[in-house]
């Protein structure tokens, strides 16, 4: 079953029908005008609540849960790690000296040098092997809890992802939107349809949080995984929900997406790590 | 398992009404079952799971991504139009998000025949 969900999506990728010639600049403000002209009552910001922004019945439930966060431990374990130097002598300051004021509104960043885009958990492992110590696990773990601090530290800062003018950065861009749109998996399905089309409507009893503002909140605590995850760990939940296989957390494509996602919600304020069931 | 036992309850409850001299059909028996049966895939979250997007008489906690499915014969004269919209939807809406339960191998074609049966009563 697996086999086949696989070889479906990946021809369903390969139909989709998918316009390039739009810049990235045009997308934002198309994506930012349907949300704004479907939700009118949202104030933007407001957004970058999720489900909750849209979801007046959960949201008193929600803000409950805020008053005494479960990432509250994290954000502290992870100020505990970040500030323990690494066998060398060094530590994560000195790959981050502007950590204090607030960084990870900048990623994901497309770095010339590489022909990359650097994710804020690639950045957090590239620290790590360039010092001579081990990688972390990707998705869960002491990576958000790092997350989760270096997050907390750039509160209220704006979302500021930027796509230069270079073949290699439009390229990854491009490839996270062809994910968002492209139907995938068994159950055929695309992002856009439950976050963008459907975005606001009941898909069981479960209602479907707009894409604009997804990403502001990472990492987060859920209830459901009974602990912290990152936003590769959604995509991943996401994916496999339509029965599509899904990428590795880090891996080209999700970064793509991620680039893409993140670029979509610039402008809005960073607000995590938050809560969510 | 419980529709092999209700199939037999109720075709020996036919049998016995069929001594008496005014039977139903035998086919009315069958056609139960394939309701029960058509109700289950459709309810079903490994299978139709319709109710994931439409709220359906009898069903609790029903999404609201897709259209109420009420007056089935109503909107549908032609069952199967209604068949083939629940085997592919992308027939009618190229860019649907309802799930292309046919070609995709979701359900079979049988399972399909049972779940258009049961929708149709709506
Ligand atoms: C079948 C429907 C469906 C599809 C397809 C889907 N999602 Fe989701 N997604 C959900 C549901 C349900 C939730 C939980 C409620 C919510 O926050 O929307 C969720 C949550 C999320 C969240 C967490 C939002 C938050 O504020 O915590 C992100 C991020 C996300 N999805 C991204 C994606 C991406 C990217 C894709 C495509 C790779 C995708 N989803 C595909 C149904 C879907
Ligand atoms: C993921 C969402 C989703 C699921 C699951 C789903 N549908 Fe739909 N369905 C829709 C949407 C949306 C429409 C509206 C037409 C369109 O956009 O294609 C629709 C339309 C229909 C219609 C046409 C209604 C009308 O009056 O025009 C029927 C009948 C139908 N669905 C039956 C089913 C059945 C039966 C199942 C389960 C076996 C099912 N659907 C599962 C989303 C869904």
């Amino acid at each position: 079953m697996i086999k086949i969900a696989t070889a479906l999506s990946v021809m369903l990728i390969a139909a989709t029908p998918f316009a390039a010639q739009a810049t990235p600049d045009d997308d934002l403000k198309a994506f930012r005008s349907y949300f704004t002209k479907k939700f009118p009552n949202v104030p933007v910001n407001d957004f970058v609540n999720g489900v909750y922004a849209v979801d007046s019945a959960s949201r008193e439930q929600w803000e409950a849960f805020e008053e005494f966060p479960s990432y509250e431990i994290a954000v502290d374990n992870g100020e505990g790690k970040f500030n323990k130097k690494f066998a060398n002598g060094k530590g994560y300051a000195d790959c981050f000296p502007n950590y204090k004021k607030g960084i990870k509104q900048n990623y994901p960043y497309f770095d010339t040098d590489s022909g990359k885009v650097v994710t804020m958990e690639s950045a957090i492992n590239k620290c790590r092997t360039d010092n001579g110590e081990k990688k972390l696990k990707w998705k869960k773990g002491a990576i958000t809890e790092i997350s989760a601090y270096l997050a907390s530290l750039s509160r209220g800062h704006k979302t500021n992802v930027k796509v230069p003018n270079d073949a290699k950065a439009i390229a990854i861009y491009n490839r996270g939107k062809k994910h968002f749109y492209a139907k995938r998996g068994q159950l055929n399905m695309s992002c856009a349809d439950c976050h963008y089309y459907y975005s606001g409507s009941k898909i069981r009893a479960d209602i479907l949080s707009p894409a604009l503002g997804h990403t502001t909140g990472f990492p987060v605590y859920r209830n459901k995984w009974a602990g912290m995850g990152t936003l590769h760990r959604r995509y991943g939940g996401c994916n496999k929900q339509v029965r599509a296989k899904p990428f590795k957390a880090q891996s080209d494509e999700y970064t793509a997406l991620e680039y893409f996602h993140t670029y979509m919600s610039n402008g809005l304020e960073l607000n995590g790590p938050s809560q969510r069931k | 398992m419980r529709i092999t036992a209700h199939i037999t309850t109720t075709t020996s409850i036919v049998a016995l009404i069929g001594c008496l001299g005014f039977a139903p059909s035998i086919a009315s028996a069958d056609e139960a079952a394939d309701l029960a049966a058509g109700k289950k895939l459709s309810f079903d979250r490994k299978k139709g799971n319709c109710l994931a997007c439409h709220e359906i008489a009898g069903g609790s906690l029903a999404g609201n991504i897709g259209p109420p499915l009420v007056a089935m014969k109503a909107r549908f004269p032609d069952y199967e139009k209604l068949r083939a919209q629940i085997s592919d939807a992308r027939t009618n809406n190229p860019n649907t998000i309802m799930i292309p339960f046919g070609p995709h191998a979701v359900m079979s074609s049988k399972e399909i025949d049972l779940v258009s049966t049961f929708i149709y009563t709506l």
